[in-house]
């Protein structure tokens, strides 16, 4: 980790239970990540780890039942466009076009400080970010789910959020579409430097986009396993990496972590 | 490529050679009119000709039932000449009383648009509000499941020793009438609304107004509709019920005005205007449904 003593977001640890009459059960324990300005962290586990809870609770959907969320040392507990997210299935809302999606959230965060002209630019440049300028007077209905999720990322990226979280937002793509988009989140990256926290359950993914990747352990009471620096340096190319040694052994780290030391449950009960 | 099909390929080109090919004609359409037109006019009649038929056949055995001696009701035939003023001039105005079937069916249609129109505002005001808070659900449901089995014509006494005017009396029937689906319509509308969407309005701050009006009415649309189709024909229903006994000039009052004075053929004829008008009337809120909630569907 790197030496900051106040890091731009902080999971200060984070407990989750969740009380089903009297019945408890503990989803996370004791979470703790830090998370330095312009950062791309990854959360990866088997399903049912609780990441998508992490998630959740960062981005102020869901509450902690002990610890704390500091985006710059102050404490986070609602929902806010500070901390946009992209869902998992994409969320437009299917009766706007795909540009009046972005432009209700441009609309909502800047409609004091900026005026109806910078706000149209402001929601035709995401659009173009993510290159669906295109398509912008079509309904999220008549595009495709890479588009769609592109879209996502631009709502997103139009809240100029200090923390953009990215909930598997690849996870129901094909795998050449995922590529695409994720080659399409790396040039973003690189050029906003943005700080991002990503849930998936897909290795390569992890490896090849982030800087840091936290391993969580399996269910009930998940915590973190292990934290994995991922010392590539960027930008990054998938050609490339595919045969690099540091890509190959931070990729077997990660497979050896989920795989060997931390099997998912069910596939332990098969055996 | 196999040697037996090689084989045939041999032998038809020669036959080919052999005897000079005949020039079959393509058929080539003869105008852009008649190819267009043509296929559109049958589609349409595959849709007409069937109703047509069916209604011609009942129309058939109607009049063989009751243009017998010792009928009770008029046969078609006899409807045809003794309200024929009625069938071809729905618009003329012979007196105060002595009206066209057009102008009484637009007096009850104007009472049905303010009572419908308030069973709208309500409907969705409280559907919303069942929708959204469980204890409002747990509390008002159980009595609206009762209220809305009572039939309007049950209401009307109450209504009448309420507001002792004629007038409100009617439409408070068909508010009271039209009200319920569209309530219940909306409340599951509402609850519906995927999680994805409100986790949407959350991260952007949407206030109470914003979230109505961007997130739950788009969302809740087709099911709002709904509840609105089946109100516009409960309050059509309704409104020859509350006109019966209330008076004026409805389509009803009209209704019960001619069984008074034993004028049977002007109430077959009262009965297909209403029938018609219902119809139409269905038709548009489907119509409206259509237009508005085109795109809202999950994608």
């Amino acid at each position: 980790m790197t030496p900051m003593s106040r890091p731009y977001l902080k999971i200060d640890h984070v407990d989750k239970t969740y009380a089903r009459g009297t019945q408890t059960t503990e989803v996370l324990a004791d979470i703790t990540v830090a998370i330095d300005k312009g950062e791309f962290v990854s959360i990866i586990g088997h399903s049912g780890c609780g990441k998508s809870t992490l998630l959740n609770i960062v981005a102020g959907l869901t509450p902690v039942t002990a610890g704390a969320v500091l985006l710059e040392n102050r404490e986070v507990n609602d929902p806010g466009p500070d901390r946009a997210v992209v869902f998992q299935n994409h969320s437009l809302l299917p009766w706007l076009t795909v540009y009046d999606n972005v432009r209700l959230a441009v609309d909502k965060v800047f409609g004091a400080t900026k005026s109806r002209a910078e706000r149209h630019a402001w929601t035709m440049h995401n659009l173009e970010l993510v290159q669906m300028a295109h398509a912008k007077d079509k309904r999220p209905m008549e595009i495709s789910g890479g588009m769609k999720q592109r879209v996502g990322i631009a709502r997103a990226l139009a809240m100029e959020p200090k923390v953009l979280l990215l909930d598997e937002p690849f996870g129901a793509l094909d795998a050449l579409t995922r590529a695409h988009l994720q080659d399409s989140v790396m040039a973003i990256h690189a050029q906003l430097k943005n700080t991002v926290l990503m849930i998936t359950h897909d290795v390569d993914e992890a490896v090849l986009l982030s800087d840091r990747i936290v391993m969580m352990t399996n269910g009930p009471a998940a915590r973190i396993g292990e934290v994995l620096t991922v010392p590539l340096a960027r930008p990054r190319r998938r050609l490339e990496l595919a045969a690099d040694p540091a890509y190959i052994k931070a990729r077997q780290r990660v497979i050896e972590f989920l795989y060997a030391r931390h099997r998912a449950p069910a596939l332990q009960a098969a055996e | 490529m196999s040697m037996p099909l090689l084989k045939a390929e041999a032998k038809a080109a020669a036959s080919a050679r052999s005897a000079p090919a005949a020039v079959i004609k393509l058929k080539t359409p003869t105008s852009g009119f008649s190819a267009r037109i043509l296929p559109a006019l049958s589609a349409a009649a595959a849709r007409v000709v069937p109703p047509l038929v069916t209604l011609a056949l009942l129309l058939l055995v109607w009049e063989m039932l009751c243009n017998r001696p010792g009928a009770t009701l008029p046969a078609p035939t006899k409807i045809w000449t003794e309200a024929r003023d009625l069938i071809v001039e729905p618009f003329f105005v012979m007196g105060p009383q002595d009206i066209g079937l057009g102008w009484r069916v637009l007096t009850s249609l104007q009472r049905v648009a303010i009572g419908y129109g308030l069973a709208g505002v309500i409907g969705i005001a409280l559907g919303t509000v069942i929708g959204q808070s469980v204890w409002a659900m747990r509390g008002l449901d159980p009595i609206f499941q009762v209220l809305r089995t009572i039939s309007p014509l049950a209401w009307l006494p109450i209504s009448l020793a309420a507001f002792r005017d004629s007038q409100p009396s009617a439409i408070f029937v068909i508010l009271i009438t039209s009200v319920w689906p569209i309530i219940i319509n909306t409340a599951v509308g509402i609850r519906n609304i995927p999680q994805d969407y409100r986790n949407v309005a959350l991260v952007l701050r949407l206030n109470p107004i914003e979230f109505f009006w961007k997130i739950m009415i788009p969302s809740a649309a087709p099911y709002i509709f709904t509840g609105l189709r089946i109100g516009i024909g409960l309050a059509w229903l309704a409104i020859v019920a509350a006109e019966m006994l209330t008076g004026g000039v409805g389509i009803g009052f009209f209704i019960w005005d001619a069984w008074n004075s034993s004028r049977i053929p002007d109430i077959v004829v009262a009965l297909v205007y209403i029938g018609g008008v219902g119809f139409l009337l269905d038709r548009l809120v489907a119509l409206t449904a259509g237009f508005v909630t085109r795109g809202t569907a999950a994608s």
